[in-house]
This record gives C-alpha cells, structure tokens and sequence, in this order.
C-alpha cells in the first residue's frame, strides 16, 4: 500500500447559525494516498466542500483530529497553517477565483513569488496548454481558460496535494474534459496527490478512488479497477 | 515587481477618480498645514532674525521733556543692556503735487555712530549728514507710495515752522514692520510717514536741545521687562513720563504678534478637519473594496500570504492614495505659501523674507496624511486580515434587514418601494449614513466659516465706520488745546461739525490685573464719534463712570458696578478709583470712556480738547488741506474715509483669495465625500438596481434610489453643517480676536443658504456623475457576476 498523505480521525465540523446546528462533517474517518486521484463525490451540502476546506488548510474541525503526513494540523495556528498552505497545497476553485486585475502570468506570479521552490509561471502555463496566451486578462479569456490559469496557479509552486472543488462545475462539457485532462495530466506526470470534488458522477471514472458523502459522512469508498481517459467521459 | 504589488497598482489604476477625489481632500489639509505653519515660521523667524540684527529695543517710553543727564541713571536700571535716547515728534507734511496733507512721525538720528538700538536698514542712499538741518532720511513704503528718491524734497510744518526736507536715503525699520499713523486703524503709507533727521536738526525743531522725550531700552538676556519699567516709570516721572511698556504693546510689534497667532490658529483649527475628512474617506472607500474583493483575498489566504501580507497590501492601496495627496498638497501648500509671503511682504514693511519652510514641515505635514489614512483604512485592512479564508471564499450573506417601527410608519405612509429602498437602506447602515452626512456637514461648515469672515468685517466697517467713527477726519494737536479751538476749526474751509474729544493714556488696573489703555472723554450726546452699547443706541458715560469695552473687561476681569483704579500717565499723573458703569463691544482696540466735563473736573483744567472730530463738505477738502499745511498746531489729519478704504481694500484683496480657496475646498471634499458614497452605492446595488431595470423600472426610477438616498443624506447633513460651521465661526473669531481687534462672530442666514446651495449643487452633481455609470449598465452581465 502506497504512503498515506492525509489521515483524518472523527472529524466534524458544526456551524451554529442563531439557534440552529447544522453538521457539515458528522465524524469523518479517511485516509489518502500518495498519488492518488480521489474524486469525492455527493449532493450539495454533504460535506465534501469543507472537508477539503479542513484538509487545505483553510478552516479548522469543530473536532476530530487531521494529519498532513506527519504534521497535525488539527490545532494548528493561523500561521502555522498559512506556511502549510504556502509550502505543500494547491487549489483550484469552481469558480475559477483569478485577480481581474492580473493577466494570466501575474495571477501564476502571485504564487511563484511567494512559494519556496515553485517552477517559472510560464512554464505552469505551457503545461495547461496556455503559453500563448500569458498576457491577457481574465476579461479576455474563456471560461476553460480561466479554470486552467487557475490550475497553473495551483501547481506551479509543485504542491504535493491539488485539491480542487468543483473544477468543472462552471463549465460545459468539451471545456470541463480539457480540465479533467490536465488534472489528470499534472497527476500522472508530478504524482501530485489529487482532490477533485464533484457532483458530477461521470467524473469518478477518472479517479483511483471514489468517496461518496452523504450528510457529512462518508457512506461509501470504491476504487476504480478500470480508470476512463478524460476523453472517453462524456455528460 | 511582485505580481501582488502589480495588482495593487492596478486596483489604484481603477480606482483613480476616487483616489483622485480622497486625494485632493487630503491636499487641501497638506496645504493649509504647510501654508500656516510656513508662514508661522517665516514670520516668527523672519520677526527674530530682523530684530536680532537690527537691535530692537525691548522697553519703549515717551515722556514730554527729559533732561540728557538722566541717561546715566537709566543705564543703571538693574537689567538694562543698552539705551537709546530720542527726539520724536509729528509734523503735518506739505508733499509736492499732493493736495492732501500727511503726516510725519520725526525721529532723531545719532549725530556721531549708528544708532545703538532700532537701527534702521538703509535700502538706498545714506544717513543724514549730522551736520545739516534740512536732510532726512524717510521709511521706503512712504517714499515708493510718493515716488520718491534720494535728492528729492517735501516740505514739514515743524512746531510752526515750515521747512524744506531733503530725501538723502531711504530706510526700514523694526520698529515700523506694521506702520500706522496715529489715530489711524489702517495703515497708510502715502498719508504717514516715518522721517529720520540728524539729532542737531530734530532738536531744534522740537526745542529739545540737552533732553529727549522718547527713550527705548533693551534687557540683558532673560531678564523680565516689568521690573525696568517700573524703575524707568520712577525716573521719568518728574519729566512727564507717559509709561513705559514693552514689546507687547509696541504698536508694530503687537498687530505682528496678532498676525503670528492666527496663523498658529489657522494651524490648528482647519488641517485635522481635511485630515479628517480623508481619513473617513479613506475607511470608506476601502471597506467597500474589501467587501467586493472578498474572495481574492480568500484566494490570497489559500495561496498562502499570510494575514500581515494582506493587511499591508491593503494599507499601501491607502498608502498610495496617501502619497498622492501628500504631493499635490505639498506642490499646492509651495505655491499657497509662496502667495502668502508676497501678500505679508505688501502688509508688513520688511526687508526680507525668510521664507523656507522646513523640511520637517514638510516631513510633518506628510507623515500626518500619511497616518490619517492608514489610519483610515486600517479597520478595513485588519478585517481583511481576519476573514477566516474558508468564509471569504463564499459570497457574503445578504445584509440582514430587520423590520422595525419605522418600517410600520413607512408602510403606512404607503411610500413607494423605491422610498422605501432609499430608507432602509440608510437605517441599514446608520453609522455610515451619519458619517458620510458628516462629511458633506463640514463642506457647509467651510463655507460657512469662510464667507463669516466676510460678515464679521462688514459689521466691523459698519460699527467703526459709520455707527462709532461718523466724523469725515479727526484734526490732531500736538498737546490739548483750550476747547475754545472749536470755534478755530469751525471756521476752516469746509467744516460743517466739529465736536471736541480728549485722549488720555492711562494704566487700568483691577486687583493684581493691570491694562494700559487710552482714556477717552467726550461730551454727552456727542453726535461724531460715539460709544454704543450692544442693541447700537449711543451710550453716554455718566459723570463719575467709566465705561470699558467688554475685552479690557475682560482682560481686568471687571464687571459693571465694580470699581477700578485709574492711573492716568499724562498731566497731573494722579489715580482715581471709578466706577465702572456699563461695558461695550468694540472691534478696534481696546477702548474705556469717560465723561468730558468729569474727566476736566478730574484733571481740575478747563475744558481742553486732544482732537477735534469734523464733518466736511467734500467740495472743499483740498482747501481745508491747504490751510492745516500752514496751521501749526495742528500735527495730523486722519480722514475716515480714506481709512475705511484702505481697510477695505487690503481685507477685500485677501477675503476673494480666500474664499474662493474655501469654496474650492468646499466643493473637494463635497465630490469626495459624494462621488465615493455613490460610487460604493452603485457597486453594492448594482445586482439589484440592474433587477429593478430587469424588471422594467426605467432609468429615471432607478437613479432615483441612488441620487435619492444621496441627496436625502446631504440634506441631513445641512443643520448639522450650520452648526459646526457656526462653532468653527466662533473659533476663528475668538482665536483671532487680540488686543488689537475683535472680529465679531455673525451669522447672517443668507451665508447658511448658500453654503447649502453650494454644497447640495456640489452633491447633486457627483451623484449625477455616477449616475451616469448607472445608465450605461449592462443588465446582463452584472446579473451574471458571482457575488
């Protein structure tokens, strides 16, 4: 069995709006491996958003206990947890999530100037497929595109995780399978552990492992024997 | 450049009109921080080094006639450095192709060195030769007024006699920075003038060979005038000593301390207003952005910067916004200052100007921009810092709107929903609302303080010029004169009235509090120059009573029916104790009143006049002119009307600059304020104005919602604006009200309406401008963005 990368324990995470309680993670128990691609997949609100929002870094469990490898990050500070963002995690947003402001090279930039051992911004976008197209604003770019800058963002500073939510959610299907082939792409070539929430079911054909949520549980875990090429996915 | 620096660049690329409009707030305040302080400093260093230079005495003193041998005595006084002794009188002057006359103040001149104190700065040709009796040398503002150049010639009535003077040089002096002729309230360079004559040469026009009549002192270092004074007082009092007194009361001297202390006024009073202002601005306009860049800055947090690295991205966004309206007050407040100092250079009789405002003016001008608006910007910044990263990535919740009691009274006043918009979303937001009306209050207020000035000194040209001082001239005598003069003067060409009035210095005092001040005496119902109490009906002083302008009260600390000890500096020198009976507003100097025939009774004299008051028919002013050259006894004419034009025109040069300066500014932080409230309006609104035009409503409807809520929030504004701006008027009148004058605090309505007008026009037209934004919307995409 390949090294486990992320190990959770009971994780759960409650948000309390006035007086009602709604439980995001209802006690989640989950290991990832290395290099794997992990599609997690279920119905809005089942948790899969903030289970990759604990494992990124970006929010903490109400309780439970997670690990990065050997790090935990369950009560880790803010600081602590903005180094572990910096140094190991890439994401990739639904909605894309680009600085306007920046062409596609200064919103890789943003990365690469601040990560301790990142791969020029020019080359993350040659490996998206979009070297020639470096200096526009996301104003000038289609919807695929932004999501592949975004994507050139995420692994220039060659996280050891990607995860991404809903990469594809906000587009049709040619572009959303130009996506799936990156990701999977940056995967197989950087053996980059991959996250990729969806609801999509299609999707899953792609992944090592699927992980279905339900309620903020995971209600099933499956592995792929026969894993599909983008390319053959269709919705 | 990092590509987050990149990014800040171009969100200030984007947000330029509004960081142009902050900017320029903040730019004002740089300014008139510079300006004020520059000036402050250019004056006082300007003041000290002048007086440095040319030893400016510091204790003066007059007295009718003292002996020479006397100077060894005052030398003794504990303290005294040097001492200086003069001859010092007045002459009406005969000026070539002049029909009026003017008046001389003659000084001696050393015979044998330079003067040891109050060296005047010769500008051109030389001293008079100590030998000659017909040679002068006169202060240059006089001489440029009348053209004149060494080798030129006027002649003097000198004590009767009238004599040929010969312009050998032309000088400034310390003493004379501001010169105003006796009896005068404005300066007048062609009708006073200062004239320097060889000692030999005064001496014998004024009959005071082996004495002097005027002497200043100067004190060794850190030592305390009162003490000197008293002791010079002792001396010179068997000689007619009129009190001495100190720098404070030397006339020049103190209008350029009233100076000083306004702009230290002006200093403090209106920067922390603009600094304010922009600062508010500022925390505006940033936490609108980091409302809209919510989740770029989710994102920022995710990539992994960490919180401080957001929080300065922010603060610098601000920080730019800083340094541009530091450079363009720093280039305004150059220009402004440099303006001022010509102005002072015309006001004031200096030989030079040190003008150089200090780099830590500068320094201290822009670091105080720069910390009110990070200031501003840093609760903005630091919630920025704090957004949970996970949170920011997800649109913000919907305002929580809350129904309340005035949503009932709203609903049953069956408002239109769009009214209904406008309110809510004002209740919604209170703190922002009351703060952006805030601004827009003190955009009225500045106007409003500025066109007071405007008020109060039409009500000081009113009082002192045609309700006290309703005499055409005052004809003044070298010593009183039997008031059998009246019948004199009533027989010159062209008088009508002629009314008598007696001046006497004296030294107030009440407890330990002591004034000097002229004692005034004139007849009950005296028509010409009156007293008025505060309704403007004349008051008569009743005999026994004194009456004090309400600021010497003030200073004495005395109310009406309390009595105060009068020590009177001329005649007989005695003290009385008198009762003071009613107190008076006043706006030039500083006044006390008594009653003719009592003050002669005091003075056990028969009646005797110090000036005669006139009323003239104008067809025959040169003839009267032409007669006082020739009259001896009289030393001065001081025509009302040409002070009241003077003064006029020097306050009305300076009021146009400065008002339009002030509205200019009003108008700045009303675009400011405005343009960026509606701007951040439009940017919250524009998913749900776009709805509204989705959902039919035509432009008109929509603008309205949006120029509604911003013209509602500039009418709230205008009370709270009338009164600041009222308070502001009352400051800057107590602030530059001195022992010199007062500048009355009026608030005259028609200057509350057009501040207003001002201002809601200002408003109207930004909200205009981003209305114009709101047309040209495009319904569809805007429905589209994510927020």
């Amino acid at each position: 069995m390949a090294d486990i990368i992320f190990r959770t324990e009971g994780i759960t995470k409650v948000y309390e709006t006035g007086e009602v309680k709604v439980y995001a993670l209802a006690g989640v128990d989950l290991a990832l491996y290395k290099s794997e691609l992990t599609v997690l997949l279920g119905p809005s609100g089942s948790g899969k958003s903030t289970l990759l929002n604990i494992l990124g870094g970006l929010d903490h469990a109400t309780d439970g206990r997670v690990w990065f490898e050997d790090t935990e990050l369950t009560d880790m500070s803010d600081r602590g947890l903005t180094k572990y963002r910096r140094d190991h995690v890439g994401f990739v947003f639904q909605f894309y999530n680009l600085v306007p402001s920046l062409t596609a090279r200064e919103n890789v930039q943003l990365v690469t100037d601040v990560a301790p051992d990142p791969m020029p911004a020019e080359e993350a976008l040659d490996l998206v497929g979009l070297g020639k197209r470096m200096d526009h604003f996301p104003s000038e770019m289609s919807g695929g595109e932004q999501q592949r800058v975004a994507i050139a963002r995420a692994i220039a500073k060659r996280p050891q995780i990607l995860l991404c939510d809903e990469p594809t959610g906000a587009l049709d299907s040619t572009t959303g399978v130009q996506v799936l082939e990156v990701l999977r792409d940056i995967n197989e070539r950087f053996g980059t552990t991959t996250v990729v929430i969806t609801h999509n079911a299609e999707i899953q054909r792609m992944a090592h492992r699927v992980i279905f949520f339900q309620d903020g549980k995971i209600s099933e875990t499956r592995e792929n024997k026969d894993r599909l090429a983008p390319s053959e996915i269709v919705w | 450049m990092q590509a987050i620096d990149q990014k800040l660049l171009r969100d200030f690329k984007r947000l330029w009109v509004q960081a142009v409009a902050i900017a320029l707030v903040l730019a004002c305040g740089v300014a008139i921080l510079l300006t004020s302080v520059g000036m402050y400093n250019a004056l006082s260093e300007t003041r000290l080094a002048y007086y440095e230079r040319n030893r400016f005495a510091d204790v003066f003193a007059e007295t009718t006639r003292a002996p020479l041998s006397l100077l060894p005595e005052i030398a003794q006084i504990d303290g005294v450095q040097s001492i200086e002794a003069r001859i010092s009188g007045f002459a009406i002057l005969d000026i070539p192709g002049r029909t009026r006359t003017a008046v001389g103040h003659i000084l001696s001149y050393p015979e044998t060195a330079e003067p040891v104190l109050n060296v005047p700065l010769l500008l051109s040709g030389r001293f008079p030769d100590p030998a000659s009796t017909d040679e002068v040398v006169v202060n240059a503002p006089f001489a440029q007024e009348h053209g004149f150049a060494p080798g030129d010639t006027f002649s003097a009535n000198l004590e009767g006699q009238k004599r040929e003077l010969v312009i050998v040089g032309t000088v400034l002096s310390p003493e004379f920075i501001y010169t105003i002729g006796p009896g005068a309230l404005m300066p007048d360079n062609a009708a006073f003038g200062i004239i320097w004559m060889s000692e030999r040469a005064a001496a014998a026009a004024f009959d005071m060979t082996g004495a002097f009549n005027n002497i200043t002192l100067s004190l060794t270092a850190g030592f305390r005038p009162e003490p000197v004074i008293d002791a010079l007082d002792t001396l010179l009092e068997p000689f007619g000593g009129r009190g001495a007194y100190d720098r404070a009361t030397q006339v020049s001297d103190a209008f350029l301390d009233a100076e000083i202390n306004q702009l230290k006024g002006m200093a403090a009073i209106l920067p922390p207003i603009f600094f304010g202002i922009s600062g508010f601005l500022v925390s505006m306009v940033m936490s609108r952005i980091i409302t809209l860049e919510r989740s770029e800055i989710g994102l920022l947090k995710a990539i992994g910067y960490s919180n401080t690295e957001i929080c300065l991205h922010y603060l610098m966004l601000a920080g730019l916004i800083a340094v541009v309206g530091v450079g363009l007050g720093w280039i305004a407040g150059t220009a402004l200052a440099q303006s001022t100092a010509r102005q002072y250079a015309e006001f004031f009789d200096f030989p030079y100007v040190i003008f150089r405002v200090s780099y830590w003016v500068y320094a201290a001008a822009g670091l105080a921009g720069i910390a009110t608006t990070s200031l501003g910007a840093a609760q903005a910044a630091m919630k920025a810092a704090r957004l949970a990263p996970a949170v920011a990535m997800q649109p913000p919740a919907p305002p929580r709107f809350k129904r309340s009691f005035i949503d009932d009274a709203m609903a049953r006043m069956r408002l239109a929903q769009s009214t209904v918009m406008i309110l809510r979303s004002l209740l919604r937001w209170p703190l922002r609302s009351f703060l952006t009306s805030m601004g827009l209050a003190l955009a009225v207020a500045s106007v409003i303080a500025a066109t007071f000035i405007n008020d109060a000194l039409d009500e000081i040209v009113e009082r002192a010029f045609f309700q006290t001082n309703r005499q055409d001239a005052m004809l003044l005598f070298a010593e009183d004169v039997p008031e059998a003069v009246l019948e004199d003067v009533r027989n010159l060409p062209g008088v009508l009235q002629a009314e008598s009035q007696q001046f006497h210095a004296a030294i107030l005092r009440h407890g330990y509090l002591s004034k000097r001040s002229a004692v005034e005496a004139r007849r009950a119902g005296t028509d010409l120059s009156r007293v008025l109490d505060s309704d403007g009906l004349p008051v008569d002083v009743p005999p026994g009573g004194i009456v004090l302008s309400d600021r010497l009260a003030a200073h004495l600390d005395v109310q009406p029916g309390e009595k105060i000890e009068v020590a009177f500096l001329t005649g007989k020198r005695e003290t009385f104790d008198i009762t003071v009976t009613e107190l008076v507003e006043l706006h030039f100097g500083l006044g006390a009143y008594m009653d003719f025939e009592y003050m002669n009774a005091l003075f056990r004299q028969a009646p005797r006049v110090s000036t005669v008051n006139v009323t003239l028919d104008e067809n025959e002013t040169d003839a009267l002119h032409a007669v006082i050259k020739e009259t001896p006894r009289i030393t001065g004419i001081v025509e009302m009307n040409e002070n009241r034009r003077s003064f006029q025109e020097t306050i009305e040069e300076n009021i146009v600059v400065m008002n339009s300066i002030y509205i200019a500014v009003a108008v700045l932080i009303t675009i400011g304020v405005t343009y960026n409230a509606a701007r951040i309006q439009l940017s919250e609104r524009a998913r749900e104005l776009a709805s509204l035009r989705i959902l039919g409503f035509g432009r008109g409807e929509v603008s309205y919602i949006l120029v509604g809520e911003m013209m509602l929030i500039a009418l709230v504004a205008q009370p709270f604006g009338w009164a600041i701006g009222a308070y502001i008027a009352f400051l800057m009148s107590s602030n530059f009200t001195s022992d010199l004058y007062q500048i009355p605090l009026v608030l005259n309505p028609a200057r509350f309406s057009f501040a207003s007008l001002v201002v809601l026009g200002a408003a109207l037209g930004s909200a205009l401008i981003v209305r114009r934004r709101l047309d040209r919307l495009d319904l569809v995409a805007v429905m589209k963005t994510r927020e």
